[in-house]
């Protein structure tokens, strides 16, 4: 639809010909370029060891759970605690993840460890997460080779790991520690502040809509 | 959609008489006010994000064809398409041809007020394509074949007993005698038909809350999980917006984001807040093979440059709906068409004409509660006013208003006589009311105390008061 394309962009330049805040072309690619943050609250912007405490404070009330654990060895160990504690099957999908691997999960003799993207009949997931925003207690993932989205929405259990020393202040640090990894924008960034949830029958709030009916968080303290 | 915009007064004693509608529009009243106020004050920072959510969106809708050229640079260099449509019927021929081409059969959908605005729906299934929503309170409105009546809440006018009654008669493969009492059980019901759904769908259509002209992404934000499996797990995901909601860059969105699930439920964030950005790469293990964004104006660009530019910078969150005394009472049907409530009575005629919509503007009592919640600071009653003059101009407004306006202008005009005429009609009154402290019926007034009560004037008249001050405090 060409003629729809150039006639709307004629509307849409002679509506903003007089306009106050018009910008050269090139000032707007320099907004860009730059993409400077705006305001950052105050609570965006604390010392490492406090973001930690403070993710971690939102992410409970978001009604995440939260395991805090020394190392990376201790993972295959709260994984299985998880379970057991919900009942659940010791099985899980994992995220094809270097850092999951290198724990060691597929070596435990108790549970079946599956590697890929999850086809709906996975119970629990196992995933890494690219950040954690204190703010409001949000991980932050991404698609990738080593992160399928299907594993952050199809079970029922989410468990993400996430290092301490990946926790941000902010929205804006986690843009710019993504842009830092020198890549394209991923497929699809995901925020996720505790489970799925819906209020739409009589406005009460029920757990479980569409994604995941619980959201467990491994924070590995190596900071 | 058919618009009953025209029958508001009728739509309105309709909904104030039925009291399954006023049962479930209590439950907003209580929740999604209280809420906002404690998330609102709980960010020090607020009002200061409020101020910069506002230049944000101004800055971009005065370049608003250089950030849309930006976003489609990007789009196409992330592998995806972005299809131009100047009103509904481009857009649903647009995603029609899509689907036809992909050879859909079902199309899940996460929730659109855009898809709402172009009847998309109707459109797909006349075509033999079946479109399922996803959204809880979207797909409990498909079954019972509505519109949605709130634009984050869409069945927020049904108890509980009513949903429960949609269930039984859509799902019949299910025993008829099950338990659907409670809210848990209805949802479960919901979670596990759709989850065949969602995994069955050729295409997902979502809309977008943003778009990123930086990356060429696009944002959605859900609490249920059910947009990112709508455009995670068909073969193409199309994306369903509007001109106005591009935004330059991540820290902007955030910026926005920060004030906007805070004014919607009260939430700090909401649960999934999702950029997609083009198709699956080559080493993705899941999402969508396509990625098109149809962008839509249907309006939107006569708007810019007008005195109701402003509006374009709704993120619709609701808070305005929430707020409003008048949609408390009537709910969001009334407003007969997609966009109800303080926001909806400025944007419907703006969209499809005042000449259909001329109630709307009227609908309001300007308390101003809109204006002082809305993240975006629109100044919605301002606008209803522009509306009102507009009315007024093209002799829409009722003769016997006309009249009354006109008379009221030339006392107004003479100072004295207005003094004199204020004081004698309310002695008037006074002695109407023999000492009741509000009149049920005032002669020549009957239109308006039909609907309220009229108080009692009491004390001197403002003008006598500003002189006895010496017109100062």
């Amino acid at each position: 639809m060409n003629g729809s394309r150039a006639d709307i962009f004629g509307r849409l330049r002679r509506a903003n010909a007089g306009a106050e805040e018009r910008r050269d072309p090139a000032e707007i690619d320099a907004r860009l370029a730059a993409a400077k943050a705006n305001l950052v609250p105050a609570r965006g912007q604390l010392a490492p060891a406090a973001r930690v405490d403070l993710f971690v404070a939102m992410a409970e009330e978001a009604a995440a759970t939260v395991a805090r654990i020394d190392a990376p060895e201790a993972i295959p160990g709260e994984v299985i605690r998880y379970l057991r504690d919900q009942n659940l099957p010791m099985r899980i999908v994992m995220a094809p993840d270097p850092a999951l691997r290198a724990a060691g999960l597929d070596k435990e003799k108790l549970l079946t460890v599956r590697e890929g993207p999850s086809d709906g009949t996975d119970e629990t997931s196992v995933t890494g997460a690219f950040a954690g925003v204190a703010e409001t207690g949000t991980l932050m993932l991404h698609s990738g080779p080593a992160g399928p989205t299907t594993l952050n929405f199809l079970p029922d259990d989410h468990i993400a790991v996430l290092r301490a020393s990946q926790v941000v202040a902010s929205y804006e640090e986690g843009w710019a520690r993504l842009r830092a990894t020198g890549g394209a924008m991923p497929r699809t960034v995901n925020f996720i502040t505790g489970p799925s949830r819906s209020a739409d029958i009589e406005q009460t709030l029920q757990m479980g809509a569409h994604g995941p009916r619980r959201l467990h968080i491994i924070l590995i303290e190596d900071l | 959609m058919e618009i009953t915009s025209p029958t508001f007064k009728a739509n309105a004693r309709e909904a104030l008489d039925d009291t399954t509608l006023q049962k479930a529009l209590g439950f907003v009243k209580v929740g999604f006010v209280d809420r906002r106020a404690k998330a609102a004050a709980r960010l020090p920072e607020f009002e200061a994000l409020r101020d910069q959510a506002k230049a944000i969106k101004d800055h971009t809708l005065a370049n608003l064809d250089l950030y849309l050229e930006r976003f489609e640079e990007k789009v196409t260099a992330a592998g995806g398409t972005v299809h131009w449509c100047r009103d509904g019927a481009e857009a649903r021929t647009t995603i029609l041809d899509i689907c036809r081409r992909l050879e859909a059969r079902t199309v899940t959908k996460g929730k659109s007020m855009i898809a709402e605005e172009i009847a998309l729906n109707d459109f797909l299934e006349e075509q033999g394509i079946e479109p399922v929503e996803t959204d809880l309170g979207e797909y409990i409105i498909q079954l019972r074949h509505e519109p949605p009546s709130h634009i984050i809440a869409p069945a927020v006018h049904l108890v509980k007993e009513q949903v429960s009654d949609a269930f039984r008669a859509a799902h019949t493969h299910l025993p008829a005698d099950r338990n659907l009492d409670e809210a848990p059980t209805l949802l479960a019901e919901a979670r596990t038909i759709l989850r065949r759904k969602f995994l069955a769908a050729d295409v997902g259509i979502t809309g977008a809350n943003f778009l990123i002209a930086e990356t060429g992404s696009t944002v959605i934000v859900t609490n249920e999980g059910n947009g990112d499996l709508t455009q995670t797990l068909p073969r193409a995901h199309i994306v369903l917006a509007s001109l106005e909601k591009v935004v330059p860059t991540l820290e902007d969105a955030s910026t926005i984001l920060r004030v906007l699930a805070r004014s919607a439920t009260g939430q700090e964030f909401s649960v999934y807040t999702t950029f997609s950005t083009g198709p699956r790469r080559a080493e993705d293990l899941d999402g969508p093979e396509e990625f098109h964004v149809v962008l839509l104006d249907n309006g939107r660009s006569a708007m810019l440059g007008t005195e109701f530019q402003d509006m374009l910078r709704c993120i619709r969150c609701g808070a305005c709906l929430n707020h409003c005394p008048v949609y408390g009472a009537v709910g969001g049907h009334a407003y007969g068409w997609v966009y109800p409530g303080p926001m909806g009575a400025v944007l419907t005629p703006s969209l499809v004409g005042i000449d259909k919509t001329g109630h709307l503007p009227n609908a309001s009592s300007f308390c101003g509660r809109c204006e002082a919640v809305c993240p975006m600071r629109i100044p919605l009653p301002k606008m209803m006013r522009h509306w009102r003059e507009r009315e007024f101009e093209r002799h829409m407004t009722p003769a016997a208003a006309r009249t009354a306006l006109g008379f009221w202008a030339w006392v107004a005009a003479r100072p004295r006589l207005y003094g004199v005429m204020a004081n004698l009609g309310a002695r008037a009154l006074r002695i109407w009311a023999r000492g009741r402290g509000a009149l049920v019926r005032v002669p020549l007034a009957g239109g308006w105390t039909a609907e309220r009560d009229l108080p009692v004037p009491e004390g001197q008249s403002f003008q006598a008061q500003w002189t006895r001050r010496g017109g100062a405090r």
